[in-house]
């Protein structure tokens, strides 16, 4: 008995930490609408300042001091960030400041390693809390027994100022309806520097009071971040009650789960993230969302097909790109090969986010798919090169049929979020179920066949389906089919009025938008003639939202410029640099603030201002001329 | 799109670079190195200088047969598809005569694969999962570092003498974890069958809740644990089970923890008198292990880790490769190192020809804390030789080419 009082209780201290850091995500989330990606970043400067302040100055004093202090000088630098950066991009598209938060991340990680060496740090034990406390034969840790009571504390601390203080009106306000508060004559950007401010604040502090349980290291922000942002949806966006109460309840499933099934950590947040948002659509304490008054749709110049001129240049340049081999090696057609395929995958992101209003977070289990659909085909049941392009993109239209059945049921980002907890579901599969898939050595010798084995070949191979791919697409779009999609993602409300099933619809889209994935994730096998779970995981999901949000979500066609440019410019900068996070990270934080609208969408914008009449098609255009880099 | 003409004008510096490089191949050598250097810079950090130092030293001693030896590094990130683009430019742009490197076992078999399909000569650097030599070995790659099988074998002669009869595992939940563990427990029942395995935690890599799972080993009351987890896992799984007690009255077999890389950081809370494989620099007193140390540390004012050796060795074992087959002929390099034996600061280490792996042992031995920091002591080296199963076993592990 005594041991799963000590069992519970180890859960909670666990909860605690979630939960400080994921208070601060969901305060942010729910005035400013961002998706703050850079919190994990956050927590880890917490940690390494409070690392190196404590290691200066000793004792109670030192330490407690130097936590605070950390966390202080965070959400300092959370002031700047949010007064330089996120400011100006605000009125941006949504999901545009996930782009910025991104990029900021990527930065830090390169900069943590630059400023406090790569070795793990242990810092020191938390003075006062050094030892354990018997418990009926059971050791508690003392610093355990702290954070359990800090939890409720913050909790109640932050109940307390957002419920007796005129700021937490405010925020309240804000979090329920910011453009109502705007138009009260609340000077909203004092507000949401605040809420940022205090959001980073309670990360740092997350961060710092890690540090006499953890190692300090540069890879803390991706460990938690993740975490995290399930432990929020699940509590429901902008709850700071649900964000506890969501932290207790994924902590103590985790120290029981193990118990019983000691593999399920890698998945259980993902599980019940996935069970609460089929069940709850919006969380555990979350409300529906109001009707959003600002639709995308309108900030966007009507869409237009291409003209037949401009159809005719998009074909020469089609025409140039394919004779790349008469003067490009072998690698520059392999790296072209590869950025054509993620044209693939960005193209049919881009088809989801931009045409339907679904932004998907974890789009890389389509792509995925359609890569294990390969290896299995070739490798297990030895099918010729072609039928095997041909069936295995179905395992990615199976998958986002199932999937996106109950994803569809939501939207913004709890559709998002439900995305993102299938494709961890699927990751999780691959990577554990080692007798099919090889778990993480993955499944190897996947090789084209010798008609598509030369890099020259195998580069029209992926050319090809990449120009086929975007033209149906595009077709896609100015469909009626695209039409109706569109007026879903620009009014649910009035498409609904005029008998356009709206679910049906998105579901179709999302199965259009997981196949097409699936055929870039197939020649994707073939390219690298290996599949691992890293096809599947996070990271490639969130480099799909990148090159998308790059090249312009308002955009008909920008993501095929934001995939070349993206791919493009990773491959080189990892090729050329130890710090191509760095550079990258620097290099999107710049596009972000001069180009708001993504790379094409500013390219459209400008044009527009001279009058130039042929702007839209500069996408589609450019695209083969940048595919042969 | 001023970034357009930029891309444009590195594809064409990069087509340019191609054809300098095959009018220069005559007076230099190229070996092609990929590592994870920016994902895992406490490891490929020091392994960097290793390889470093070899180079220097190759080249000031007159290089390969009169050849300068010239090492193109490049950064996987951490991901097997950049590590195969990274391979495939070293391999189609830079012309290089062979591949080395490499830290994550899945990485490793992305490039190894890459090897045999482009039939490129790869010396795999550190990835230990055991397929890289056995399951899916191939004819193109050779490994350096000791596997999974012998470190395992290497801790289970140890283990096997303890009294201890009920045991726990705790592993990182990934192909290095799993097999680990099950090598391990395979060697410890063939020697020890009255054992009984009582617990098995499986935390996700990286990512440890280390309260829950120590308190659920400590439930099941095992008398000893072998430990795989490493890194920044490993410093949240000794801190949690030195304050709750688990360790107290407990025997710990442990992967990998006496390398500095994992046990520096652990500093005055090392646990003592676990049983583990490692890397102590400091008190390994052979001519060829002195006269590596002087060299390193002359050269960095640094102590080196065992990444630096892995470096050092990996290019100079690469190097006498080169030399000995006269060629960078894929094949003549292949023939050549099989049954090569070359020196190394561990003393001589034989590249065997039955299925690539190479006779580099580890040291076993036992932690303890010195002044604050971690160290081994009654640490022993262990030929790697010693360690590896029969042949008629390794010809039924490893496919035929």
């Amino acid at each position: 008995m005594a041991f799963y009082v000590v069992q519970f209780l180890t859960g909670l201290a666990s909860a605690a930490s979630l939960f400080l850091v994921a208070s601060g995500l969901s305060i942010i989330f729910g005035v400013t609408r961002i998706v703050n990606f850079a919190h994990g970043a956050f927590y880890m400067i917490g940690a390494y300042i409070a690392f190196t302040l404590t290691d200066r100055f000793a004792g109670a004093f030192g330490f407690w001091g130097g936590i605070v202090a950390a966390a202080l000088a965070v959400a300092l630098i959370g002031v700047v960030v949010e007064m330089v950066l996120l400011r100006r991009i605000y009125h941006a598209p949504e999901l545009f400041q996930l782009l910025a938060t991104f990029g900021l991340t990527l930065m830090v990680e390169d900069l943590v390693v630059l400023i406090w060496g790569p070795d793990d740090l242990l810092g020191p034990r938390a003075p006062g809390f050094k030892g354990a406390v018997d418990f009926f034969g059971q050791n508690i840790p003392s610093y355990d027994l702290f954070l359990i009571v800090l939890g409720p504390v913050v909790l109640g601390i932050l109940w307390l100022l957002f419920q007796r203080t005129r700021w937490g009106v405010l925020v309240r306000a804000a979090t329920q309806d910011r453009d109502m508060v705007a138009a009260l004559g609340v000077n909203q950007k004092w507000l949401f520097t605040s809420v940022f401010a205090v959001g980073v604040f309670l990360a740092a502090l997350g961060g710092a009071l890690q540090i006499p349980r953890d190692a300090v290291h540069h890879a803390m922000d991706l460990r938690i971040i993740v975490e995290v942002f399930v432990v929020v949806v699940i509590g429901g966006l902008g709850s700071i009650v649900g964000a506890f109460v969501a932290a207790v309840l994924v902590s103590e499933l985790n120290a029981f789960g193990i118990l019983i099934f000691p593999k399920i950590s890698i998945i259980l947040v993902f599980l019940v993230m996935a069970v609460v948002l089929i069940v709850r659509p919006w969380g555990l304490f979350g409300r529906p969302e109001a009707p959003a008054r600002k639709t995308p749709g309108l900030t966007v110049n009507p869409w237009r097909p291409l003209t037949s001129n401009e159809r005719l240049a998009a074909l020469a340049v089609l025409v140039v790109a394919a004779m790349l081999p008469l003067v490009a090696g072998n690698y520059v057609l392999t790296v072209g090969s590869e950025i054509a395929i993620f044209v693939i995958f960005a193209v049919s992101l881009h088809f989801l986010m931009s045409v339907g209003g679904l932004a998907s977070f974890g789009h890389a289990a389509y792509f995925g798919l359609g890569a294990y659909g390969i290896a299995f085909l070739a490798k297990m049941a030895g099918l010729p090169m072609i039928v095997c392009l041909l069936l295995g993109p179905l395992l990615g239209c199976l998958g986002a049929a199932v999937f996106g059945f109950f994803a569809v049921q939501l939207s913004g980002v709890y559709f998002a979020m439900l995305t993102l907890a299938f494709a961890q579901i699927v990751w999780s599969i691959a990577f554990q179920w080692v007798s099919v898939t090889g778990g993480d050595n993955g499944i190897l010798g996947v090789w084209p066949e010798k008609w598509a084995a030369s890099p020259s070949h195998f580069y029209w191979l992926a050319l090809g389906v990449a120009a086929l791919v975007t033209i149906a697409l595009r077709i896609a779009v100015f469909s009626p089919f695209g039409y109706a999609l569109r007026a879903t993602r620009d009014s649910a409300l009035r498409s609904e009025a005029i008998g356009i099933n709206a679910k049906r619809i998105r579901w179709t889209a999302f199965v259009i938008a997981g196949t097409t994935a699936g055929i870039g994730g197939a020649l994707f096998a073939y390219l690298k003639g290996s599949v691992f779970p890293d096809n599947l995981g996070i990271s490639l999901s969130v480099d799909a939202l990148v090159m998308v949000l790059l090249g312009g979500v308002e955009t008909v066609s920008g993501a095929v410029i934001g995939a070349i440019v993206y791919k493009a410019l990773n491959i080189w900068l990892v090729s050329q640099t130890d710090l191509s996070k760095l550079v990258l990270g620097a290099f999107i934080v710049l596009i972000v603030v001069v180009f708001p609208k993504g790379i094409v969408g500013m390219l459209e914008m400008l044009a527009q201002r001279r009058g130039n009449a042929s702007p839209p098609g500069s996408a589609l255009l450019a695209k083969p001329i940048e595919s042969a880099e | 799109m001023r970034a357009k003409n930029y891309f444009v004008g590195a594809a064409f510096a990069l087509l340019a670079s191609g054809m300098a490089s095959s009018a220069m191949a005559q007076a230099e050598i190229k070996i092609g190195e990929i590592n994870s250097y920016s994902l895992l810079p406490a490891f490929t950090e020091p392994y960097r200088k290793g390889w470093q130092l070899a180079v220097e030293e190759i080249n000031a001693a007159g290089g390969i047969n009169g050849k300068k030896l010239v090492v193109i590094s490049k950064d996987d990130g951490g991901k097997p598809a950049d590590a195969q683009t990274a391979a495939n430019e070293l391999v189609s742009s830079e012309g290089v005569a062979m591949l080395a490197g490499t830290f994550l076992s899945n990485i490793g078999l992305a490039v190894s694969d890459f090897a045999n399909q482009k039939k490129v000569f790869f010396l795999a650097a550190e990835p230990l999962t055991d397929a890289v030599t056995w399951s899916r070995g191939n004819k193109y790659t050779f490994r350096l570092r000791p596997s999974n099988y012998m470190q395992a074998a290497m801790l289970v002669e140890a283990a096997a003498k303890l009294p201890a009869k009920r045991w726990a595992t705790i592993a990182p939940n990934y192909e290095y974890g799993q097999s680990a563990v099950s090598v391990f427990k395979k060697l410890m029942s063939e020697k020890r069958p009255d054992i009984q395995w009582v617990d098995e935690q499986w935390p996700p890599q990286g990512k440890i809740d280390a309260g829950p799972v120590v308190q659920a080993v400590a439930a099941a009351n095992p008398e000893a644990i072998l430990n795989v987890t490493f890194g920044a896992d490993l410093v949240k799984l000794v801190r949690e089970g030195n304050t709750r007690g688990l360790f107290k009255g407990r025997e710990v077999v442990s992967f990998l923890t006496g390398e500095p890389e994992y046990l520096d950081p652990l500093k005055d809370e090392t646990p003592e008198g676990w049983i583990v494989t490692g890397y102590p620099w400091y008190s390994i007193k052979t001519p060829e292990h002195d006269a590596f140390l002087k060299a390193y540390q002359a050269k960095y004012n640094d102590y080196p880790r065992l990444g630096s050796i892995v470096g050092y060795q990996t290019i100079k074992s690469a190097a006498a490769i080169l030399a000995k087959a006269g060629s960078t002929d894929p094949e003549k390099l292949i023939a050549a190192a099989e049954g090569l034996s070359v020196g190394s600061p561990f003393g001589e280490i034989t590249f065997r020809k039955i299925d690539h792996q190479s006779t580099l042992g580890a040291y076993v031995g036992k932690t303890s804390v010195k002044d604050g920091k971690g160290i081994m002591v009654d640490s022993s080296y262990k030929k790697g030789s010693d360690y590896l199963p029969s042949d008629a076993e390794v010809e039924k592990l490893r496919p035929k080419d």
